[in-house]
């Protein structure tokens, strides 16, 4: 399979069908959230993402500005802890892509190493405490093997879905979940099943159509 | 699933943004809606006020939107449902009090305020505009005393607007407004019960669960868990467990002087509340503490959630000063002292 990587009207096509899945998975988020935490992280991350939907309605002129389209809607639109961190992970992330034509599997690895230092230092969190880090960290860390883009984002995604699991087993130390202490145990973080949501569908947009995304831009 | 909670609303998701309306409106022209945003500020401020704004997630009324007033706050940046205020919203509205004399964030402690008032922050400094912060913390079941900034903010909220509110009206600089405010802050616990949940509109769920003859000390205001979780018990022993907690922890010692509050979480008659501050009097007279200031009565709800909580604050001379001058605002209007 020719890999070649995204174009930016590609990447605007793929963080579409990433809203459009945490869109679709907002119960999911608010069960996950009612069991550890106050129920709010479904809505408030289908605000966000619908949002995103809406400022990528005209296209992104570069792969940078469509990663920041998206932080910035994130980030106006959610509120709460989520809207923060979910906001500077595509912020922060985009500032790696400054200039890049395409994303490649290179690329993925620079934004998420960008967006997991960029989360870090909002939220003042590091790995362990039970967060989306945890779930980032790990995706991160699973991409580096990564021959192409499309090993690369199978691997994110299923770095992913190993911190969510990850978090099952941590005690929350941070957030609103904080106060629960050892009743958090056995429940996976919602912010973290986000991420995978996330990744997941930049996995599904990329390998469901790689050869045609690449004769649409190659 | 849980049944949906009855509610008299319109679209849910539009709860916010209806109750900012009706609130601007109930103010009788106090203050104002920022157009097309979450937020609402004041009327009338005077240049080279020191500004005062407070702010965080909806659904929590009258506090924060409804303290928007006379020798209180200047502006308020509201979120959804319990969720903090988006930068943005934050930044449009300390824009809009700000007579160049810097200003205050006032708010709980929580992380996603924290995070979403920091950025506003670093957007505002870069204008060079002069932003302090002083973050809430009185819930003592949130964390040990070593841990005071992993401590939560719930009705200490009332007495730091309050006092806040007033030194930001009677002071000229914001050192001074910032000097008072860590001052309060580092003098006021609360902690508080829960008999049942509140709900999030938009989800129609309780937020947790307790049986019908349990409650929960030391739950937070989102229903975060508190520290134990027992039989349902009669005022004057829930009082007590409050107190044995909220006493030693700053300690409050005999010849203090104090303001207290006691605060509806939603729905817990002022019938219970009165039966409460009865027994929360007695034990504080028995340590030789001295109420300067009662205030009984409903400012940090979670929606339908009922219990209350007790809040206690060490009081000097100047903080009394600042407590004691009149206010106005919907959610909470005083006389000056007697």
């Amino acid at each position: 399979m020719s890999d070649t990587g995204l174009g930016p009207e590609d990447v605007v096509g793929m963080l579409r069908a990433v809203a459009r899945a945490v869109i679709d998975r907002v119960n999911v988020l608010t069960d996950a959230d009612l069991a550890i935490g106050d129920g709010d992280h479904g809505i408030g991350m289908r605000r966000g993402f619908e949002a995103v939907l809406t400022s990528l309605d005209v296209g992104a002129p570069t792969i940078d500005a469509a990663f920041r389209l998206t932080g910035m809607a994130i980030l106006a639109n959610t509120g709460g802890a989520a809207g923060a961190v979910f906001g500077t992970l595509f912020t922060s992330g985009a500032k790696s892509l400054m200039g890049a034509d395409r994303i490649d599997a290179e690329g993925i690895r620079r934004f998420l190493a960008a967006a997991q230092e960029g989360v870090a230092k909002r939220g003042g969190v590091i790995e362990g405490q039970k967060t989306m880090l945890d779930a980032l960290a790990h995706a991160a860390r699973a991409t580096s093997d990564a021959a192409d883009l499309t090993a690369c984002l199978k691997a994110a995604a299923q770095g992913a879905q190993v911190g969510v699991e990850a978090t099952k087993s941590m005690v929350a130390t941070t957030g609103k979940a904080r106060s629960l202490g050892e009743r958090s145990l056995g429940y996976p973080d919602p912010g973290a099943i986000s991420v995978a949501i996330i990744l997941s569908a930049m996995r599904d947009y990329v390998s469901s159509g790689i050869d045609d995304i690449g004769g649409r831009n190659g | 699933m849980a049944k949906a909670v009855k509610k008299i609303l319109n679209d849910p998701r539009k709860a916010v943004t209806e109750m900012i309306d009706g609130l601007v409106l109930a103010s009788d022209g106090m203050t104002r809606r920022l157009p097309g945003l979450d937020a609402i500020v004041r009327n009338h401020l005077p240049e080279g006020k020191v500004a005062l704004l407070i702010g965080g997630g909806s659904g929590h009324e009258p506090i924060f939107h409804g303290f928007v007033g006379h020798n209180l706050g200047d502006g308020a940046a509201c979120g959804q449902f319990f969720a903090a205020p988006a930068p943005h919203i934050i930044y449009e509205a300390a824009k809009a009090v700000h007579r160049g004399k810097g200003i205050l964030f006032l708010y709980g402690n929580y992380a996603g305020d924290n995070m979403n008032f920091d950025i506003a922050a670093e957007m505002l400094q870069d204008e060079g505009i002069d932003i302090r912060t002083v973050r809430v913390t009185d819930d003592v079941a949130a964390a040990p005393p070593e841990r005071t900034h992993d401590r939560r903010g719930i009705a200490g909220d009332v007495l730091m607007i309050k006092i806040t509110g007033a030194a930001a009206a009677a002071l000229d600089s914001l050192d001074e407004v910032e000097r008072v405010a860590r001052k309060a802050v580092a003098n006021v616990r609360s902690m508080g019960v829960a008999v049942s949940a509140g709900s999030i509109p938009e989800t129609g769920k309780p937020t947790f669960e307790l049986a019908d003859d349990e409650i929960e000390v030391g739950m937070g205001a989102h229903g975060e868990a508190g520290i134990a979780r027992q039989k349902l018990a009669p005022a004057d022993a829930v009082a007590e467990a409050l107190l044995d907690r909220i006493l030693p922890d700053l300690p409050f010692a005999q010849g203090d002087e104090v303001a207290l509050v006691i605060n509806n979480l939603g729905a817990t008659t002022m019938m219970e509340m009165l039966v409460v501050n009865r027994r929360i009097r007695e034990v504080l007279q028995e340590r030789g503490i001295n109420v300067h200031r009662t205030e009984v009565g409903t400012w940090l709800t979670v929606q339908e959630m009922a219990g209350f909580s007790v809040t206690i604050m060490k009081l000097d001379a100047e903080l009394k000063r600042f407590l004691d001058m009149p206010c106005h605002s919907v959610g909470f209007s005083r006389m000056g002292a007697a």
